[in-house]
């Protein structure tokens, strides 16, 4: 089989390409205007300005909301990590008494770690499990905040490893019929599921640059106003974002993620067509050639460019991602992929060890083509194909991943 | 063509620091996954820690990227601080201020310098401290006698945080004697969205940010690549021996404008000036500057649009003079002839106020 003269990018769950239109919106505000957009005393600083306005009104556009109602971060981590802290220790300084914090076992570790940095200031994680399909069922959260009621409750829009879309309206109307909040990490949603802030009744949301084919740096927190979402800033400073992120607005990113967010208001529904059918083309492909390759997850309610595909007859994920060095694609979280143990959300799903740690994590995206899939699905088959070769000569697949892939234990961070 | 006289605001991008963003925006990978993209992501951030840490004398592993200074000095404080009380100069910038909300304020001599013997005062007068202290001012470029003041703190054992925002780049900077040093990207010619803290090794650093273990678990949250790849370019070249040509050109404009210069006989970094021209508000100056089209502030772009005298030259003892004061900030690019341009507009805005003040005499 020829070689791909780069390779193929199938990781778009970790990090996605920054669109050219992206860059080129950016650019100026690197070249041409580099001011602080707090220097509203003379009219360099008064242009950044406005341009960090218009981002924020295509940012709220995206997700149904107002621009006042946007809050720009570095990223989504720090947006979950401000949505969960903040709103808690807000309301621990009004004296309330609702101190549980009820979130899902598949979460994003900044989410979870957030919710667990919490148990030390006085609050009760409540970490709820979901169904083989990845779904959080609406009647235990029903359950759960009738048993005893909880400050927040946090649910992501889509998993990162698995793809699967939850029922945020229906979380939504739960959690406030019964006076929570309702937080949803929506970094993996964003441009690719219609989310809006309205119909699933979320009073935060959190948004990623980087997951939308924009820069990474740059995040965005939806904070509702009617009726008001109070939150503790994270850290204190100038003062920027209504006191609550201080720090100078990094106006060129800002303006990609508008941009991105105007391109994927634009073109989301349409990505997601094509997308699905590359991913169709993609599993087709690779059923054909890999008997026994299943699907991990819901296939109901999913993003489009998502597939967790296990693969059978005893090889490692890690084995075939040594053998396909020309596809990038991923067993997991990237903020984990180079931890041995096996994914969470996985084992979260009933999934046994053997089958967990035979399974890639596929990202189809907006710049991957038919060729793509049709390579990366050729490539998978061959190096699970030698991969077998190898389990079957009594090697260890971990051996060989460890031989083909050797990389020191400092970055596994 | 506008004269952009604002650089401690945010200094313009320098080409080793655009070249370095582009390249880095055309990498798809991100620095945690394992596959080649990944790896090569992964380089790039390495890299960057490389710079940063041989510009600032720090040890790579104890360069922590963050979104920037006001976040660098932030988790520094909170981290440095437990047990501790705090002790911050009455000139730091306002996010140092904010991120240390109980500090006992340790008094500036009337040039803006640290009165050392109040430091020495206040450390031996109570318990273990922290003092932040900022190497060079926003507002005046004052330098801080930070050799002097490390000596004290390790005397107290006292744990000492220096903001090396405005200095870095700019004048010689180094982690040195300190235990932690903030800088950021944007305040020496990189893009804004990136920072780093750089710590003394065998200082523990729990994250504010939580998320999935980057930066040695030090601060979560994928990478901000194409800033970071920036900040590292441009701590790269912005060498301080190139940034020492602005101080002929800041003192031109000093000799020139025939006003007060706050801080004037203290050590300064050479692309600052603070000019206090009694009774015309600061606002009126910067308007009309504006309108001229030169580009100054009345204080740091964080409260500007605020009308508020500043407390850095409240604590030098200025008084009402205090908001009559504008910041003259020369970027690392300022041209050749920018005394020229900003005295031009400068006796233009004077004379118009002259008139002014003589047909409301009358």
């Amino acid at each position: 089989m020829t070689r791909p003269n780069r390779p193929i990018y199938l990781d778009n769950h970790a990090t996605t390409p920054v669109d050219p239109r992206v860059l080129a919106a950016m650019r100026p505000w690197w070249e041409e205007n580099f001011a602080n957009p707090g220097s509203i005393e003379h009219a360099m600083g008064r242009a950044a300005e406005a341009a960090v306005e218009e981002a924020r009104g295509h940012v709220a556009a995206l997700i149904g909301a107002e621009a006042t109602e946007i809050l720009f971060t570095s990223g989504a981590t720090e947006a979950n990590n401000l949505a969960i802290k903040g709103a808690a220790r807000f309301a621990k300084g009004q004296g309330t008494e609702r101190l549980r914090i009820v979130t899902v076992v598949t979460e994003h570790k900044c989410v979870l770690e957030s919710v667990k940095d919490l148990a030390a200031e006085g609050f009760e994680p409540v970490i709820l499990p979901v169904g083989p399909d990845g779904l959080l069922d609406p009647d235990l959260l029903d359950r759960t905040l009738a048993a005893a009621p909880a400050l927040l409750v946090s649910v992501m829009a889509v998993n990162n490893e698995i793809g699967v879309a939850q029922d945020l309206a229906g979380i939504g109307a739960v959690a406030k019929r019964h006076g929570a909040l309702f937080h949803t990490d929506a970094a993996q949603a964003a441009g690719r599921v219609a989310i809006d802030v309205q119909a699933i009744r979320a009073d935060l949301v959190s948004l990623s640059g980087h997951k939308v084919y924009g820069p990474k740096g740059i995040g965005a927190l939806y904070v509702r106003r009617r009726p008001r979402v109070r939150l503790a800033p994270l850290f204190s400073g100038g003062g920027q974002e209504r006191g609550l992120r201080s720090g100078t607005l990094p106006a060129p990113l800002i303006v990609g993620l508008g941009e991105a967010c105007r391109i994927a208001s634009l073109e989301g529904a349409l990505d997601s067509g094509r997308i699905a059918g590359q991913r169709d083309r993609f599993l087709a492909a690779l059923s054909a050639a890999v008997p026994g390759v299943a699907v991990n997850g819901t296939m109901d309610r999913r993003v489009a460019g998502n597939l967790s595909v296990s693969f059978p007859g005893g090889v490692t994920a890690q084995a075939i991602m040594a053998a396909a060095p020309d596809v990038c694609v991923s067993t997991g979280s990237a903020c984990s992929s180079a931890e041995v143990e096996t994914s969470y959300v996985l084992k979260a799903l009933g999934l046994e060890e053997a089958r967990a740690r035979s399974t890639l994590r596929i990202g189809i995206g907006r710049f991957t083509s038919p060729a793509d899939v049709d390579l990366a699905a050729r490539a998978l088959a061959g190096a699970w194909q030698r991969a077998m070769q190898s389990v079957e000569s009594t090697e260890s697949p971990d051996k060989l991943a460890a031989a083909r892939n050797p990389r020191p234990a400092s970055a596994a961070e | 063509m506008a004269l952009y006289l604002d650089a401690n605001a945010t200094e313009p991008l320098r080409p080793e620091a655009r070249a370095a963003v582009i390249r880095a925006l055309d990498l798809v990978g991100n620095p945690s996954s394992v596959h080649g993209a990944g790896r090569a992501a992964r380089r790039v951030l390495e890299t960057a820690r490389d710079q940063v840490a041989a510009r600032f004398g720090a040890s790579p592993a104890e360069v922590v990227f963050t979104s920037g200074g006001t976040e660098a000095n932030a988790i520094a404080i909170a981290a440095l601080s437990r047990g501790r009380r705090v002790l911050a100069g009455a000139t730091e910038h306002p996010a140092v201020l904010a991120a240390a909300p109980g500090a006992t304020l340790l008094p500036v001599l009337a040039d803006g310098t640290l009165d050392l013997a109040a430091l020495d005062a206040a450390l031996a007068g109570g318990p273990a401290a922290l003092v932040c202290l900022m190497a060079a001012n926003n507002e005046t470029g004052v330098l801080h006698p930070l050799a002097e003041a490390a000596s004290l703190c390790r005397a107290h054992g006292a744990l000492l945080h220096v903001d090396g925002v405005q200095a870095a780049g700019r004048v010689a900077l180094a982690i040195g004697q300190a235990d932690s040093l903030a800088i950021s990207g944007h305040k020496l010619g990189g893009p804004k969205g990136a920072g780093a803290l750089l710590l003394r090794p065998g200082i523990d650093l729990p994250a504010l940010i939580a998320g999935g273990g980057q930066e040695r678990g030090r601060r979560g949250g994928t990478e901000a690549l194409p800033a970071i790849a920036g900040l590292g370019a441009a701590a790269e070249a912005a060498d301080p021996a190139a940034a020492a040509r602005l101080a002929p050109l800041r003192d031109a404009i000093e000799a020139g404008a025939e006003a007060a210069v706050a801080g004037a006989g203290a050590p300064r970094l050479p692309n600052t000036t603070s000019l206090v021209l009694p009774g015309v508000a600061a606002e009126t100056q910067v308007i009309a500057l504006d309108l001229a089209g030169v580009q100054v502030s009345a204080g740091s772009a964080c409260s500007s649009g605020k009308v508020r005298a500043s407390h850095v030259l409240a604590a030098m003892g200025l008084g009402a003079a205090a908001g009559s004061a504008i910041r003259v900030s020369l970027p690392w690019d300022a041209p050749p002839d920018t005394a020229e341009r900003f005295l031009a507009a400068w006796s233009a805005m004077r004379a118009r106020l002259s008139r002014k003040a003589m047909a409301g005499a009358t």
